[in-house]
């Protein structure tokens, strides 16, 4: 579940990226035993546990709608900073040593956010902003992809409109998403007690700042980053045009594809270990010798006019 | 011109104009101040190109925007419409705080041969002093709490009328001062939206801080300090 740790510059596939798996350089990782020597050291040492994955195309080839200036600093400094400080505010903590993504749960804190969860989560969104997007990208998604905007949306056109407006109408900085929300209900962290076929659906949501749909328990599946940063050397205050140009020459129906495939994936293993769970509770034996508190449970809501406490 | 526009509101008032007898009184509505100096005029603290850009379309489209909200919360109050009377709230919010901020953003700011970045003289100076230690030390909590604020928003000296004192405050996005607390009133803004200064300074924020003092119209500032604190 830890990301692969390497003190070697030279980029590696550390990040666990939801759904897309990127043909990585492969690359030697440091021997274990080297590994625990250099901690010892964390005082003077910054461990590099997390480090900047470059995007899967080089930095000129979004050209001319997304222009090499921006990827050299969106990826170069923004996206850079953000893994740098990462990497400052983890280490020696307890955070250490655990995935991206759950580090970023741990620090959203259900909304009451901890220092880290802007890096971590910013670091992670950009990662799947640069694999949202390929050279040649835009058009029409198609197969299971299509029928499920079809369906959830209408059609394409007005998936593409809900989008687009979402993006635009983000106050501030943040991001737009399509998420896959499977059995979720449409407010955050609940959980639907009566889920059903219908509740696997496609939704447009927008987060601010650095908030992502992993927080809500979501499979993100496309997004566009609408910080200013990210288009304003190439579009200014244009960010309609911004937003117009990433859907039809950018976006990486692929990817989106890819990812949706896993997150159903996922779907159906989380409900399959909902069901073995709650078959196992069913048959649990309800013997009076073992289990008080099961007991005490039940008590509390039978007789309210007993207010004595443990027994 | 400024009669024109005058005897216009007028005639609206008196329900004289046909077509606005359905309104029972005039909606005022905003325009793009003139900045006080040429959009170079801040060189090279601020460039042109950001000056331009940031009055000409960021600001006016928040005029624009806010406009457009207050007719229709105009036309929804009228109509006792509570809901889209409610769902308006934030694009007033976020249009009319774009307006607010900006309008002082610009008096916060002045040409170095007009007086920008002479430091305060006079009662504000003073208090300053008193609150902060120094200029110097208010100038890096200022850019201190700038360099960190994540995301969109600004960073402020304010005054704090019930407390009598000065104080540094952040809000994000486009929320006035004075939705931090009621009786904070604005001395000087720092816009920290990264329109406010990506095509100088890309992404290195602190390197946009520790310049913009040498622009900053203290006069302004003291100004309303010594309106407010009277």
């Amino acid at each position: 579940m830890a990301a692969a740790t390497s003190m070697v510059t030279s980029s590696s596939f550390t990040f666990p990226s939801q759904g897309l798996r990127l043909p990585t350089r492969s690359h030697p990782c440091m021997k274990p035993q080297q590994r625990r020597f250099l901690r010892k050291y964390a005082s003077n040492v910054i461990t590099a546990t997390y480090e900047l994955k470059p995007p899967p195309y080089s930095l000129n080839a979004l050209e001319p709608h997304m222009s090499r200036e921006t990827l050299e600093y969106h990826w170069g400094k923004h996206h850079r900073t953000y893994v740098e400080n990462l990497n400052k505010q983890v280490v020696g903590t307890d955070l250490e040593g655990l995935s991206l993504e759950d580090i970023i749960t741990v620090t959203y804190n259900k909304g009451d956010i901890l220092p880290a969860f802007n890096s971590a989560a910013q670091a992670w969104n950009h990662d799947f902003f640069w694999e949202s997007m390929k050279p040649g990208g835009g058009g029409k998604p198609s197969g299971d992809l299509l029928d499920l905007i079809e369906r959830d949306f209408g059609s394409f056109e007005r998936f593409t409109e809900e989008f687009k407006s979402a993006a635009a109408t983000q106050f501030g900085s943040g991001w737009a998403w399509l998420a896959y929300k499977a059995n979720r209900l449409g407010v955050e962290n609940a959980v639907n007690p009566w889920p059903s076929e219908n509740d696997k659906k496609l939704v447009i949501v927008k987060s601010p700042n650095a908030v992502n749909p992993l927080v809500w328990d979501y499979f993100p599946l496309l997004t566009i980053d609408v910080w200013e940063h990210a288009f304003y050397l190439d579009f200014q205050n244009r960010r309609a045009d911004y937003i117009s140009m990433f859907m039809e020459k950018l976006v990486s129906w692929e990817a989106v594809n890819a990812r949706l495939e896993n997150a159903k994936a996922q779907a159906a293993e989380r409900e399959m270990e909902e069901e073995r769970m709650k078959n196992e509770e069913e048959w649990k034996p309800t013997d009076d010798d073992d289990d008080d508190d099961d007991d005490e449970g039940l008590e509390m809501y039978v007789d309210s006019d007993d207010d004595s406490e443990a027994e | 011109m400024a009669l024109r526009s005058l005897a216009t509101r007028k005639t609206l008032a008196l329900g004289l104009n046909s077509t606005r007898l359905t309104q029972s009184r005039a909606l005022q509505t905003f325009s793009l101040p003139d900045l006080p100096y040429d959009y170079g005029a801040l060189e090279p603290a601020i460039s042109g190109e950001i000056m331009q850009l940031h009055h000409q379309k960021h600001h006016q489209t928040y005029i624009t925007n806010y406009n457009k909200a207050l007719e229709q919360l105009q036309e929804a109050i009228q109509k006792g419409d509570s809901s889209t009377v409610v769902k308006l709230q934030t694009a007033i919010k976020f249009n009319g705080g774009g307006h607010i901020n900006h309008s002082i953003f610009w008096n916060n700011l002045a040409p170095i041969r007009e007086g920008g970045g002479e430091p305060p003289k006079g009662s504000l100076g003073w208090a300053i002093d008193t609150n902060f230690g120094s200029l110097e030390s208010l100038v890096q909590k200022i850019n201190a709490e700038g360099a960190a604020l994540q995301g969109s928003g600004w960073v402020w000296l304010g005054l704090d009328k019930e407390l009598k004192k000065l104080v540094v405050e952040t809000t994000a996005n486009q929320d006035p001062l004075v939705t931090k607390r009621p009786h904070l009133v604005p001395l000087l803004g720092i816009d920290v939206w990264e329109h406010a200064y990506y095509l100088q300074y890309k992404n290195v924020r602190p390197d946009y801080l520790k310049n913009i003092w040498k622009v900053i119209n203290w006069k302004y500032a003291s100004g309303v300090y010594e309106k407010e604190s009277a």
